[in-house]
């Protein structure tokens, strides 16, 4: 096993085979992945939907919303606008759902589309959306993504309305995104972090600002090589400043490839992102998918090329040495 | 005849007797109606003083009331008709026929199967309604009952509540779950592994019923279904009615105004545009659009909030000690402040507000919502009404009354499931004050009372009978407190409606100045056995001035 870390300036593209693989014209999977962005009303889902639906990189994205209302699509990316559905250049179309996503999902035209968003209303329950998701063979479940306000959701846990409804939406969550953090000072952040990481230990847990969370992070087929730009207001200045850090290790020798999977997607300090390939114990080509706490494991498309892109903060002092001692353990 | 509007003669109207619901004369011979307005109403020789007029005595041996108002249905029932009517009692259909109840499994796959042999194609769905497994012994339908019927053609029945359906292995296998390894809350399976064929909740029902011939959008009325829903309420006394939730897109707009706009069409609809779908500003918006377009027959302008879910489906949200078989509380259908907002926005508008609340938590919020709204923007008058309600306590009216809250409560609940929220859902005790109607008034909030239809069947005097008499199916009497009389039933379905649908100065009483709109009656429900209200004749009705022949229809 070799790793090289990173944590200063991103690998170049060619670097990652993950990275040309996924570039790569990939077989159309059976089912669409989907990632639910879930959190109760003003944690910030729309900002995200907005980054996604801005920083599309070419990928064919389906982003189901509750309601149009704050979303905030570029003007010079509408190509088109009926009823409920908004399609946008570069392939991405946008529909709003009102009370039936069931029925939006099944109308969708799955041969055009890369991925699926859906946007959970604010007293949506995630894990219900995830569970129906599960009857349909069209569509697999890619990421539960949570997001917390940070500055009340403390509050709202012991809301008499919706604490409950707070709680069963974070116990869904791969990945819990603590949002509004320019609102609070750093103690109260860590505060606020160390709470959700106690309380949902099933999912990663990040602190973020206008909900500035590279969508390669979460969304399986975006790219990852330019995670610090692809937000609204990231820019490409970050190399000295990074709250990344990326490894890429070799994963050279064949291995139980869904122990692999299951034990990066528990370590600790933790991984926010995991993707690339790996040989199974038949020397079959496998891709691993981490996103948050949530991994999957599909054969791999042909001409893949071993090797694990790894992802987490760098606050979390995440060490190569750490990660590849997973590699070596399965 | 002079210059100018060409005007109708003034016709009075001769009746066995007029129940007007106007207190300062309660009870009259005669009605004089001109250009579709009441000009009064009194004795022969007290209406002769208004000059010319032309005696009609049509309906000398009939009873007239102020035409039923409907506070609380969905015109969609004339769509759903055209599916087969599965359900365990007798029901009307839009044209007068009787269909009789399904009091056996054996029984709803007899039905199914005439319509399996009416069929040429073998592949055709069928699509049945109003099914409800909870009076027969077995308790669940299977798919290998559906398979006696076809193996061939998908078969699906909605049941009676609208929140489960049962389909076929044809169906089952058409959507892809006819296999082992489900794993999903809403598909029971059978020992063999595989889902029996029951789906329970809007998630698994929709991929599955579209197979089965279920329209994917279940609320919508369409133009023959518009004109069907017109027949029954003709056939019910019923002359306002509501559809009380709606997306109201641009092509159902057009849909209702052409419909109700034809001459032969029977009522005055009043249709809720529902919250979900849009932000509380595109709400308010669109309402404000929509009102433009209001005409007298298609009432537009106003908003139903849809709070928590269903008690029965254990979907409501409600306060501890929560649902009696122990499962956990329920789920919310709109965020507090998303509620607070739309009512604030609403009542700076003057836009009306009416909520779905099944659980008492969630009244307690819209409630607490109302509060908040009111004190910053003071309002008289905005009759925001609490829909169902079902769970309302006393210390809840004590609020409402002080907030101007009216109440529609579920009557037709109680006697189709209140037998089940006796035993499964709420427990004897909050059973038995289940739309708690003799509280309601007690504590003087406005009520009306509502069939839901098409969950329940849409006919005002079964519904007051439901609130007089408080039967549940199985013929027990539970939460005899909580009985209203039968004047206080009539009020409920005239003045009190019309009061919640802020037309009760156009209608809901015969008085001189309001719309001629009549429920041509048989008998006398005032004089009728209280156990037999529902079982009175109806002729059909007066709208307008247009008189409605049942017998003709």
């Amino acid at each position: 096993m070799q790793a090289s870390s990173d944590t200063s300036s991103l690998p170049e593209p060619s670097t990652h085979a993950a990275d040309q693989a996924a570039d790569q014209d990939l077989a159309k999977p059976s089912s669409l992945p989907v990632t639910i962005v879930g959190g109760y009303l003003g944690s910030g889902k729309t900002t995200l939907i907005n980054h996604v639906l801005n920083n599309s990189s070419g990928r064919k994205y389906a982003v189901l919303v509750n309601d149009f209302g704050e979303l905030a699509i570029d003007a010079q990316l509408i190509e088109s606008k009926e009823g409920d559905v908004i399609n946008l250049s570069g392939g991405c179309v946008c529909c709003s759902y009102g009370n039936d996503l069931i029925s939006a999902l099944m109308q969708l035209d799955t041969s055009t589309i890369d991925q699926v968003v859906i946007e959970a209303s604010g007293v949506a329950l995630p894990g219900a959306i995830a569970g129906s998701l599960s009857l349909l063979s069209e569509f697999k479940v890619a990421s539960v993504v949570v997001l917390a306000d940070g500055s009340t959701v403390k509050q709202q846990s012991t809301d008499r309305y919706i604490a409950d409804t707070i709680d069963r939406q974070l116990v869904s969550a791969d990945l819990v995104l603590i949002n509004k953090t320019d609102l609070l000072d750093s103690l109260q952040v860590e505060q606020v972090k160390s709470w959700l990481r106690n309380s949902y230990p099933s999912a990663r847990t990040v602190a973020t600002r206008h909900a500035e969370y590279p969508v390669g992070l979460f969304l399986l087929d975006h790219p990852l090589n330019h995670i610090d730009r692809d937000t609204a207001s990231g820019n490409g200045n970050s190399h000295t400043t990074s709250i990344y850090t990326t490894f890429t290790l070799e994963a050279n020798n064949n291995c139980d490839v869904n122990e692999l999977a299951a034990k990066l997607a528990d370590a600790e300090p933790g991984l926010l992102r995991v993707k690339g390939f790996a040989r199974n114990l038949k020397g079959q080509m496998q891709l691993i998918q981490i996103v948050g706490k949530r991994w999957t494991v599909q054969p791999a498309p042909s001409g893949a090329k071993e090797g694990l892109v790894c992802i987490g903060l760098s606050s979390d002092k995440l060490s190569s040495e750490s990660v590849s001692a997973i590699l070596g353990s399965v | 005849m002079l210059f100018g509007t060409v005007h109708q003669m003034i016709t009075i109207y001769s009746a066995k007797k007029i129940i007007t619901m106007n207190p300062a004369r309660p009870i009259a011979s005669h009605v004089a109606v001109k250009d579709g307005m009441i000009v009064g109403a009194g004795s022969l020789s007290e209406l002769e003083g208004f000059g010319e007029f032309r005696l009609d005595d049509r309906f000398a041996c009939k009873v007239l009331m102020p035409g039923f108002v409907e506070g609380h249905s969905h015109a969609v029932e004339g769509k759903w008709w055209r599916y087969v009517y599965c359900g365990f009692f007798d029901r009307m259909d839009p044209h007068g026929k009787i269909w009789s109840g399904l009091q056996s499994i054996d029984a709803v796959v007899a039905r199914l199967k005439e319509q399996d042999a009416s069929l040429s194609d073998p592949d055709t769905p069928i699509a049945g309604w109003s099914v409800d497994p909870i009076y027969y012994p077995e308790k669940r339908i299977t798919r290998e009952d559906l398979d006696r019927v076809s193996k061939t053609r998908p078969i699906g029945i909605m049941h009676a509540s609208g929140h489960i359906m049962n389909v076929n292995s044809r169906a089952l296998e058409l959507a892809g779950f006819l296999r082992a390894g489900i794993e999903n809350g809403g598909l029971p399976l059978g020992d063999d592994g595989i889902p029996t064929g029951e789906l329970r909740g809007p998630d698994v029902m929709m991929p599955v019923g579209q197979h089965a011939g279920f329209d994917s959008n279940m609320l919508d009325f369409d133009e023959p279904g518009l004109v069907d829903f017109g027949k029954l309420c003709i056939r019910t006394g019923v002359t306002t009615a509501t559809d009380l939730a709606a997306k109201l897109d641009d092509d159902l707009v057009e849909i209702g105004l052409e419909v109700t706009s034809r001459s032969d069409f029977p009522i005055r609809l009043s249709a809720y545009r529902f919250h979900h779908g849009l932000t509380p500003k595109e709400l308010l918006q669109h309402v404000t659009q929509l009102a433009e377009k209001s005409t007298d027959r298609f009432r537009l302008g106003r908003i139903k909030i849809v709070a928590d879910g269903s008690i029965q489906g254990f979907t409501a949200r409600i306060n501890p000690p929560g649902y009696y078989n122990g499962a956990p509380n329920g789920l919310w259908y709109i965020a507090p402040e998303q509620m607070l907002e739309i009512y604030e926005g609403a009542l700076k508008n003057s836009i009306q507000v009416h909520t779905h609340t099944n659980g008492d938590e969630a009244t307690d919020l819209a409630i607490d919502m109302l509060d908040k709204a009111l004190q910053k923007v003071p309002s008289k008058d905005h009759r925001f009404t609490i829909q169902h309600g079902q769970l309302i306590n006393a210390a809840q009216f004590r609020r409402m009354a002080t907030l101007g809250f009216c109440v529609n409560h579920f009557a037709n609940h109680h006697f189709y499931w209140g037998d089940e929220h006796y035993q499964l859902t709420v427990g004897p005790e909050r059973a038995e004050r289940m739309n708690p109607c003799r509280t309601a008034l007690d504590h003087n909030i406005p009520l009306a009372i509502h069939s839901d239809a098409p969950i329940t069947p849409i006919d005002p005097l079964f519904t007051a009978w439901c609130a007089v008499n408080r039967l549940t199916g199985s013929g027990r009497v539970q939460g005899e407190y909580e009985r209203i009389t039968v004047d206080e039933a009539l009020y409920a379905i005239t003045l009190g409606a019309a009061y919640t649908l802020q037309l009760d100065h156009e209608i809901g009483s015969i008085e001189a100045g309001k719309c001629a709109d009549f429920a041509v009656l048989d008998d006398d429900p005032i004089e009728a056995d209280p156990a037999a209200l529902k079982d009175i004749g109806i002729w059909g009705t007066v709208q307008d001035g247009r008189i409605f022949d049942a017998s003709q229809l």
